[in-house]
């Protein structure tokens, strides 16, 4: 699935033009993306959790040379799944 | 941020009332959910990828009891941050480095 299929969906429940639901999936994304910049946990319940880890730096290895490399200090971001839908995927899946 | 937050961020920056809004969000969030739930990869670009992995079987010990148990090998969803997104928190660059 993409965002095309999204679209699509928006464009069957809303009833406004394919541009217009194009947009508001764009700026719900955007919207989401502009709170993690700011290392703002993001929370949707039901669905889960976007929140920026800091993590520090260490000493890393090149897998393929075996060459020591220093990896710096970094942030990345991090997606905890809810148990909500943990369970609903495990009850979908015995069905 | 919560989903009330990003609701009403929506409503704000698209000029529709709350109650569109809601509906948006929801059904932008139970396409994802379907989609996942399915089994189904899901993959917004800029932004990141939703993809099963598989974890194999272990044996695990419950923390509260300290009892050990064994957990069945697993497949569960893993989002992939995408490239634009992982920029717009971490810039690998001279001014980081």
């Amino acid at each position: 699935m993409t965002k095309i299929d999204i679209v699509t969906n928006l464009y069957e429940k809303l009833g406004f033009s394919k541009r217009e639901c194009a947009h508001i999936v764009d700026k719900f994304f955007d919207i989401i993306k502009d709170t993690l910049e700011k290392e703002e946990n993001v929370k949707i319940s039901g669905f889960g959790n976007f929140f920026v880890r800091k993590k520090k730096a260490r000493r890393g290895r090149n897998p393929q040379t075996g060459e020591e490399i220093k990896i710096t200090e970094r942030k990345v971001l991090s997606f905890r799944l809810s148990q909500v839908l943990k369970d609903d995927i495990n009850i979908a899946r015995k069905q | 941020m919560n989903k009330m937050d990003i609701i009403n961020k929506l409503a704000s920056d698209i000029n529709v009332n709350q109650k569109i809004a809601k509906i948006a969000v929801d059904t932008i969030i139970d396409s994802i959910k379907r989609a996942i739930t399915k089994d189904e990869r899901v993959e917004i670009r800029g932004f990141g990828s939703f993809t099963l992995r598989e974890y194999k079987a272990y044996r695990g010990r419950n923390p509260k009891s300290g009892e050990t148990v064994n957990v069945e090998p697993k497949k569960l969803p893993y989002f992939k941050v995408g490239k634009e997104l992982k920029e717009m928190i971490w810039k690998e660059g001279p001014e980081n480095s």
